[in-house]
């Protein structure tokens, strides 16, 4: 049997994963596989990895209670009674990214791999492996679409900083996907030397289970910190999803919690009823991409098409098989919003939180309306609900100038 | 399984006559013209034809055959297009024909029913570059209901235990990439064609199937070498073919003539 949290032999959660790839990468993979057997619950590993985890990213990271923010959205105080804010933010680097790179390139390492490569979209696990791979000593080479590179050029200079190469990719859409293609290209060629960290809980097994384990983390000590804070577990948890390794990161602690609700946040772009959005399981079908069976935004033909998403780190395809699986067994629901309510929501929290949320994250946070119906819709009431702030907006602070109006940012 | 094929094959085998596989980009420069394409390719010495479904997002495909696939996907090209030039073909000629592409495309139309359609088309074989034999089940069980082959990868990566997956659900034969690397890659150190000539002959015995090596076989010289004595029983050309496609600029007939020129030359050499 295989369930969201524990996939079959071969990778499968329910009907989704697996490992769809050319029979070069396959002895590979196998070979990741023995390690995250086999290396990864040890204590070689999981040692260093928690003394990372605190000294370096300075976990655990806070869970923090927003009450300016719950006004707004519950200004009569019956619907919301909570909203705290898991704070990745605050992780070096600026986002969850860093527990997933720190993790791989630790395992890298430990199975001798002597060069790191991997792909970004918004830039944050491009620095997040940058500073890993500068940490450990290793080489690494950094995949990103030549349209990420325009529009997060702060993340392309701190990559250089840290002594990575960012290799610009032209084609397609020239954005995350294509960025992708190019990594699983570098390494079919380099794959005796070459260690490629997959950035997100998606690719063929056993990324997505590797990623969510060092993702996990997120869940488990929110869990455990609202039950400091509270003394009871939350009614829902929000998290956006590219991707998908936040919200899975966040969802792995509370799966068997059944009480909690799960909501994903896509990317609606410029409404879901255009072809302009990136909202995969919302609007999708089932087809295989970059290594996984799940859902993939594609035509009759099978072709993908380019996604669109004002938020660098959400604008993909495709997304991890066990955020699938979940939508499938209802577990998650899966919601979108669109490229203008995440603009509006970066500047609400900003202004009523004091915090600069990332684009991707505000996606989460501009959902919140529609999840208080959802719960409502179940017969909840007061509800207390945990965003993950899965990263912070200094990168995207070129694009909310532009967008928004001179009078919204003050003068 | 295939009628077509095992004849091919042990026609060749019985005359010394190694096999030439031949591929090229259905839709590029437009699904009509590789029509005419691919029917010179046969006339020019090609015994095998490697009809390749473009797809948005070929990641084991070097440059070369990625900018062709964009291009034909622009001008109509798909795995449906690809399937209907396999039927066209069929009408007047008796050669193999491979439907070569990616898994998207057949998980999106159904896995039976893209066999369906292959083996209506009489197409003879397929070989889908990111199904491993672990996965599609159901294309296996519904390829092998149809007399429809379904041709393994096999690399220098391949261990022992790797032949062992590929043996269970192959027919037909077996293509072996020489290099460890995307379609059109550069050579890295050694002599990975000599190597793959030897790798071959391993193989042939192992699954008793025949095999023909692929990726990087651009002339005469280097298909010799692939060859080696008596490894492999045939050899792939493909990038090759798709830039005198891509040369031509269009121009149907300058492609045509280009790409079966390319045939020509390696058949002449062998």
């Amino acid at each position: 049997m295989s369930s969201a949290q524990t996939p079959t032999e071969r990778g499968y959660f329910g009907p989704f994963g697996g490992r769809f790839v050319a029979e070069t990468l396959v002895p590979a993979l196998e070979e990741l596989e023995r390690a995250y057997r086999e290396i990864v619950p040890s204590d070689a590993f999981q040692r260093p990895l928690r003394a990372l985890l605190a000294d370096y990213v300075g976990r655990p990271t806070p869970l923090s209670s927003g009450e300016r923010l719950r006004a707004e959205l519950d200004p009569g105080g019956e619907r919301l009674a909570a909203l705290f804010y898991k704070r990745e933010d605050l992780c070096h680097t600026g986002a969850h990214k860093i527990n997933n790179a720190l993790g791989q390139v630790l395992l890298a390492k430990m199975m001798g791999k002597t060069r790191i490569i991997a792909e970004t979209g918004a830039g944050q696990h491009g620095v997040a492996t940058a500073s890993a791979c500068a940490a450990f000593g290793l080489p690494c080479e950094v995949y990103m679409g030549e349209l990420d590179v325009a529009r997060q050029a702060p993340n392309v200079a701190r990559m250089k900083m840290l002594g990575a190469k960012v290799v610009p990719v032209t084609s397609g859409s020239r954005t995350l996907k294509d960025a992708m293609n190019e990594a699983m290209r570098d390494w079919v060629t380099n794959v005796a030397t070459t260690y490629y960290c997959v950035g997100s809980a998606a690719g063929p097994h056993p990324y997505p289970s590797l990623v969510r384990d060092l993702q996990r983390v997120i869940g488990d000590e929110a869990r455990a910190q609202l039950l400091a804070k509270t003394g009871k577990l939350p009614d829902a948890v929000v998290a956006c999803v590219g991707g998908g390794s936040n919200a899975i990161g966040i969802f792995a602690g509370f799966l068997d919690d059944a009480e909690v609700a799960l909501f994903g946040v896509e990317a609606g772009g410029l409404g879901i009823d255009t072809d302009k959005h990136a909202a995969t399981l919302t609007k999708g079908r089932v087809g295989v991409l970059h290594g996984a069976k799940s859902y993939v935004l594609c035509d009759d033909d099978g072709q993908i098409v380019e996604p669109h998403s004002i938020s660098a780190g959400l604008d993909y395809p495709g997304v991890g098989p066990e955020h699938a699986e979940l939508k499938r067994t209802g577990r998650a629901t899966y919601l979108t919003a669109t490229d203008d309510e995440a603009l509006a929501a970066v500047k609400s929290v900003a202004e009523r939180e004091g915090i600069l949320l990332a684009l991707e994250t505000a996606h989460a946070v501009a959902a919140l309306p529609r999840v208080l119906d959802a719960l409502e819709a179940r017969g909840g009431k007061r509800a207390t609900i945990v965003v993950n702030f899965s990263g912070r907006g200094d990168k995207d602070l070129a694009t909310l100038m532009r967008r928004l109006e001179p009078s919204e940012v003050g003068s | 399984m295939s009628p077509r094929i095992d004849r091919l094959f042990a026609a060749a085998r019985a005359s010394h006559r190694p096999v030439l596989v031949a591929y090229l980009c259905v839709g590029d420069p437009s699904v009509e013209a590789s029509i005419t394409i691919a029917r010179a390719l046969l006339d020019a010495g090609a015994d095998l034809l490697e009809l390749g479904a473009p797809f948005s997002d070929p990641t084991a495909d070097g440059p070369v055959i990625a900018r062709a696939s964009a291009r034909a996907i622009e001008r109509g090209g798909s795995m449906r297009a690809a399937i209907r030039v396999g039927a066209e073909l069929r009408k007047t000629s008796e050669a193999p024909l491979v439907l070569f592409g990616y898994a998207n495309p057949v998980v999106v139309a159904g896995e039976r029913a893209t066999v369906a359609r292959v083996a209506d088309a009489g197409i003879d074989a397929m070989l889908v570059v990111d199904l491993p034999p672990e996965e599609g089940a159901e294309l296996r069980a519904e390829a092998r209901a149809r007399g429809v082959d379904v041709v393994p990868l096999l690399t220098p990566t391949s261990s022992a235990a790797r032949l062992e997956a590929a043996r269970a659900g192959a027919s037909g034969f077996v293509y072996y990439v020489s290099v460890t690397g995307v379609t059109g890659a550069l050579r890295q150190g050694g002599d990975p064609l000599a190597d793959a000539a030897k790798a071959a002959a391993k193989v042939r015995e192992a699954l008793s199937l025949p095999v023909v090596v692929g990726f990087g076989i651009d002339d005469g010289a280097q298909a010799e070498r692939a060859l080696g004595d008596g490894g492999a029983d045939g050899v792939v050309v493909g990038s090759a073919i798709v830039k005198a496609i891509e040369a031509a600029d269009g121009d149907v007939a300058l492609a045509a003539k280009g790409a079966a020129a390319v045939v020509s030359a390696i058949r002449g050499g062998l």
